[in-house]
């Protein structure tokens, strides 16, 4: 009885609220977003803000069943469940039910479960376990072996396929970069990202001509104009033999005879860098080349590896296509809807544009619109707040904690929560592209909100016994 | 323990508030600084009209039309903005009952009270024209432009389709359609929906209480223009297909034209058929119903979807494989005493001048003479064994188009049946058959099944001396466009060209040979004619009768397979039928009105299994 008091006395009761007001805010908008006046029940269990109300319950039973647990299960037991999941993520593409084209559930009886929303915080548990092994000591080894713990999921996952939530996972990236991962790592992801970008938006030429500029003035500003003429005058030659086999003999394209050119520009320099040990030099080379490759790789992934459809979204979304009644559709009418609130909203229930069934998934993934149409600015920024007082909250636990492995699975659950957040609201207003994830604790569904609910009550358990030692 | 990376902290918040900034500053924007996505007056509604575009036409290989569009009009209400009307003049406009009007009010209610529902689907241009006119009167209504098809002749239907409304299953699948929106069902409708279809556009438009549009909002910015869709260009030469109905009707079978040089369909007949016009509009559900009700089947595309033994037509086959295998010669002899027999086993022939060579027993369809082919390919002393000689005789079949899809651009396409190795394996044990025990191959009976499609193809191989192309009903997508690039690949067969030249001898001896040859009754006197007659075995009720031809002989210009249910032997009914259709198609006149008078009046009544 009193260590049970104990945990009451040491929960941390923000976060529940914030959690409970949250779950009933966005119950209210699917009443909203279904309403129909045929049942207006917001009770009727036939409707989807009935049976909401159910996952609803369910999941603060859950939340309760997470907090009576001993807190140690979750460190002893966070291979096994992580195993656990791996196994049911395979499962489900064996036995699974397949819905919009992804064989992403579990069939029981009329509901179904979607296994990779429990996968987040049986992955945030195992690399939290990984990483309280390591001490912040986070090597090339470690990072290799932090990334295979994220990956694995990911695959399974995207084999269903469901992108959206493959996205979802890059968020365990934040738990490694507070972890000690090198800065170098997170700078290259955000480098590799702009020149993605840039090449989708510009096309790879300009961006290949881009990177030989950035490199030549790297060389400028390190070692002098002696060095960089030089090495153009050395660019010169082999970009001329590059061209002469690229357009003769390999019929390549023209950014094909630059990388040839630099690569045979390499094999040049190659011996005066090793000998000179020109290390700025060598830095500078191995980042043009490797930008090079990559920049082809990029346009050979978006071309062959993207369906067609996910190459809209992100073309939309980047304003080089404009396709309203396709896959754009979705996000006018999103913003139509939002943007129609105004200031303070045309009130609740009286929505016109959600009333239309404009926008699809507007009880799920675009539970936003209602929030935007019917609570106008005012609603939204209220919302958008709830999302930042929790994330500051989760953080603030997190580094309250004693133990690697709490910090670990405390930041990963912030940055799952995080993700979510910014990608779904701002798919809706049209900052991000169209990915289909759910809106924490808002968005209509069972799975989500459980799977959520879980990935939160975990840590708070883990919090709430902070002051024990874990093994 | 020391924790280095503590500092870090504060550039995670920092990601927090930035992407809190840019979150609300954007709601900033589109909410209260872009004054576009605002109603202006709070009594205005937005009103979303689905713009249809007009479905592509079709048309025969010559640029006749064949489908085309009607307008229609969908009358569709947003029930909540619906006030006080003199429903009696509504009603009498839409010639419908106060119940009728209820009933209808009631179902839109239920679907949404602020989204649109359809009131009345489909009126007509008269109601549309009256009812246009009062439309202020009716707030909450409003009309909506559709297209329905349209033909020019009331032939065509299994081959063109009808269009349908999308079922809920493929709204579920397909995010392109909405409730309510218009798909092919089957023919060319469905296997080329997307070129047809074109695709839909959406205008945005603000409405006033008295349900005047007062323009589109935001400027149109979030409407999009409907594209209209691709016309396609038919293959079938409308003219023959229409003379093919004719010929086939009182009778049940079907009718495969192909244009040898290039695999186009010229005509694809199946009968009995229906007026394509019964499933447009309003009364396509009625209708679709009643067909399919109806015991001659009329829905049912025999052309591609009836799988029967080909009977004697399959000999052509025998003797091919035979002659490539190296196994017989065209100067071949082989007796023949009313039959071939073997032990006990006998497989009886009619009589005729014995012994035959090769043209000749293709002309007069000698049993026993392909019966001793048979037996040669499959105890063939080059192969391994009669199972291996038998996998070899299955591949020429499966180079031929036999035993698999042929791949035409129409749905629903059956495969045929050509037993496999394994098959027998099972039925008589491993390797435990003979030739004799298949014996039935020889001449087409057993268990073989071919569609009329592909008895067509076969023609069309033999026509070309060894290849094809895929069999297709379209030619042109888009009015400068190509055919799929499926079907501009050309198929070898491996049968050389030399080995086709006895059995075409024999398939002219057919038709235009002395006594004995079998189709005489397929005889043109200024175009050398070559077929051959074939029997499909029916267990239910009388024999079905099959022909097989091409002409000209030299450079031909049409491939034909015709078959007529229980009609008995193929020369009686499916020859004259396959040579009217040959006159017309290339002379474009029919010299022998006295045979087509007796074709027209044949009535073969089918004898199915209720017999
Ligand atoms: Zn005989």
């Amino acid at each position: 009885m009193e260590k049970s008091n104990n945990i009451l006395a040491r929960l941390d009761w923000v976060t529940v609220i914030l959690w409970l007001a949250m779950m009933i805010m966005g119950w209210l908008n699917i009443y909203a977003a279904v309403y129909n006046e045929q049942h207006t029940s917001i009770f009727d269990m036939s409707q989807r803000y009935g049976k909401q109300l159910i996952f609803i319950i369910a999941a603060i039973i859950l939340a309760v069943m997470v907090m009576v647990t001993d807190n140690k299960l979750w460190f002893f037991f966070a291979w096994f469940i992580y195993g656990f999941f791996i196994l049911l993520l395979i499962l489900v593409l064996v036995i699974g039910k397949e819905i919009n084209g992804a064989r992403a559930w579990f069939g029981v009886g009329a509901f179904s479960i979607q296994p990779s929303e429990f996968a987040k915080f049986a992955t945030g548990l195992a690399l939290a376990s990984y990483l309280n092994s390591k001490r912040q000591l986070l090597g090339i080894r470690e990072m290799i072996a932090a990334t295979a713990i994220i990956i694995a999921p990911v695959l399974l996952i995207a084999v269903q396929p469901d992108m959206g939530s493959v996205v979802t996972y890059f968020a365990f990236f934040v738990v490694l970069y507070r972890e000690g991962m090198s800065i170098w790592v997170f700078i290259t992801a955000i480098l590799a990202v702009a020149l993605f970008l840039l090449t989708l938006i510009l096309g790879n030429l300009p961006v290949a001509i881009g990177l030989l500029v950035v490199a030549a003035i790297a060389l400028l500003v390190t070692s002098g104009y002696l060095l960089t003429l030089k090495a153009a005058a050395v660019m010169a030659v082999t970009g001329g033999m590059a061209f002469l086999i690229g357009n003769y003999i390999l019929d390549l394209d023209t950014v094909l005879i630059i990388v040839l050119a630099v690569f045979l520009a390499g094999v040049v320099y190659a011996w005066f860098i090793y000998r000179l040990r020109m290390v700025n030099q060598a830095i500078i080379y191995a980042f043009l080349l490797g930008g090079l490759l990559y920049l082809f790789t990029v346009d050979y992934a978006f071309h062959e590896v993207l369906k067609p459809h996910q190459q809209t979204r992100i073309n939309i979304m980047l304003g080089m296509e404009d396709d309203p009644f396709g896959e754009g559709y979705n996000l006018n009418q999103s913003l139509i809807s939002i943007g129609s609130g105004g200031f303070a909203g045309k009130g609740y229930l009286n929505g016109t544009q959600t009333k239309f069934k404009f926008v699809p998934e507007q009880s799920t993934d675009f539970i936003f619109c209602t929030v935007g149409e019917e609570w106008g600015f005012i609603g939204s920024t209220v919302v958008t707040g709830l999302f930042v007082w929790l994330l500051l909250r989760l953080m603030m636990m997190a580094e309250r904690q004693r133990t690697t492995f709490v910090r670990a699975y405390g930041y990963g659950v912030f940055g799952l929560f995080l993700v979510h957040f910014f990608v779904n609201i701002g798919m809706t207003i049209g900052v991000m592209p169209v990915i289909g994830i759910p809106l924490p604790f808002f968005s209509y569904g069972g799975s989500s909100l459980w799977g959520f609910t879980m990935l939160l009550f975990i840590f708070l358990r883990l919090d709430a016994g902070r002051t024990e030692y874990l093994g | 323990m020391k924790d280095r990376f503590a500092n870090r902290k504060y550039f995670i918040m920092a990601l927090v508030l930035l992407a809190a900034v840019v979150l609300i500053a954007r709601l900033f924007y589109i909410q209260i600084v872009d004054k576009t996505y605002r109603v202006s007056a709070a009594n205005n509604a937005l009103r979303p009209v689905t713009q249809y575009p007009a479905r592509g036409l079709i048309y025969d290989r010559n640029g006749k039309l064949i489908v085309y569009n009607q307008a229609a009009y969908d009358l569709l209400v947003i029930p909540v903005q619906t006030s006080a009307f003199d429903t009696t003049r509504f009603n009498e406009v839409l010639g419908i009952t106060m119940d009728d009007f209820k009933s209808r009010m009631k179902a839109a209610v239920s679907y949404s009270r602020r989204a649109p529902s359809v009131f009345m689907k489909m009126i007509s241009s008269e109601t549309y024209a009256v009812l246009q006119e009062e439309l202020y009167r009716f707030p909450g209504f409003y009309v909506q432009a559709r297209t329905l098809r349209k033909y020019t002749r009331p032939v065509a239907a299994h081959l063109m389709g009808y269009v349908g409304e999308v079922d809920n299953k493929l709204i579920a699948k397909d995010r392109y359609y909405r409730s309510g929106d218009y798909i092919g069902v089957s023919g060319i409708e469905k296997s080329y929906e997307e070129h047809l279809r074109g695709r839909k556009g959406v205008n945005i438009f603000l409405v006033d209480v008295h349900n005047n549009i007062k323009g589109s909002y935001a400027e149109g910015r979030y409407d999009t223009v409907a594209i209209p869709g691709t016309n396609l260009w038919s293959t079938i030469d409308l003219t023959l297909q229409e003379y093919g109905e004719r010929l086939m009707q009182n009778k049940t079978g079907s009718i495969v034209a192909i244009e040898p040089s290039t695999g186009e369909i010229l005509t694809l007949v199946s009968s009995p058929t229906y007026d394509p016009s019964l499933l447009v509009g309003r009364v396509r559900s009625e209708n679709f119903t009643a067909l399919q009700a109806d015991t001659v089947k009329p829905l049912f595309d025999r052309a591609l979807m009836a799988s029967y033994p080909p009977g004697s037509t399959f000999k052509i086959m025998n003797g091919l494989i035979g002659l490539q295998e190296n196994v017989i010669k065209p100067t071949s002899l082989f007796s023949c005493s009313n039959g071939y027999h073997a032990g006990s086993l006998t497989v009886g022939c009619h009589s005729h001048a014995s012994p035959l060579n090769l043209p000749q027993a293709v002309a007069q369809s000698c049993n026993a003479w392909f019966c001793n082919a048979f037996r040669n390919i499959l105890e063939n002393p080059a192969s391994g064994s009669i199972q291996d000689s038998f996998d070899k005789w299955r591949a020429y079949l499966v180079a031929f188009g036999f035993g698999n899809k042929m791949g035409i651009d129409l749905p629903n396409e059956l495969s045929g049946n050509i037993p496999t190795r394994s098959y027998y394996d099972r039925y008589y044990g491993k390797d435990r058959w003979k030739a004799l025990t298949v014996i039935s191959l020889a001449i087409g009976q057993g268990e073989i099944g071919a569609t009329p499609l592909q008895m067509a193809n076969m023609a069309a191989v033999i026509a070309n001396r060894g290849s094809f192309y895929i069999p297709h009903v379209v030619k042109k997508i888009g009015d400068n466009g190509t055919p799929s690039p499926l079907y501009t690949q050309k198929y070898i067969t491996g049968i050389s060209p030399e080995n086709f030249l006895p059995v075409i001898e024999g398939m002219e001896g057919a038709v235009n040979g002395g006594p004995g040859s079998t189709a005489r009754g397929a005889r043109l006197d200024s175009i050398i004619i070559c077929g051959k007659t074939g029997t499909a075995q029916n267990p239910h009720g009388k024999d079905h009768s099959i022909f097989v031809a091409f002409a000209p002989k030299d450079d031909p210009k049409i491939a034909i397979a015709v078959y007529v249910e229980n009609a008995g032997f193929g020369s009686t009914f499916a020859a004259p039928i396959a040579s009217l259709m040959i006159e017309k198609y290339l002379t474009d006149d029919i010299k022998r009105k006295y045979l087509e008078d007796h074709v027209l009046n044949m009535v073969i009544k089918p004898s199915g299994k209720e017999q």
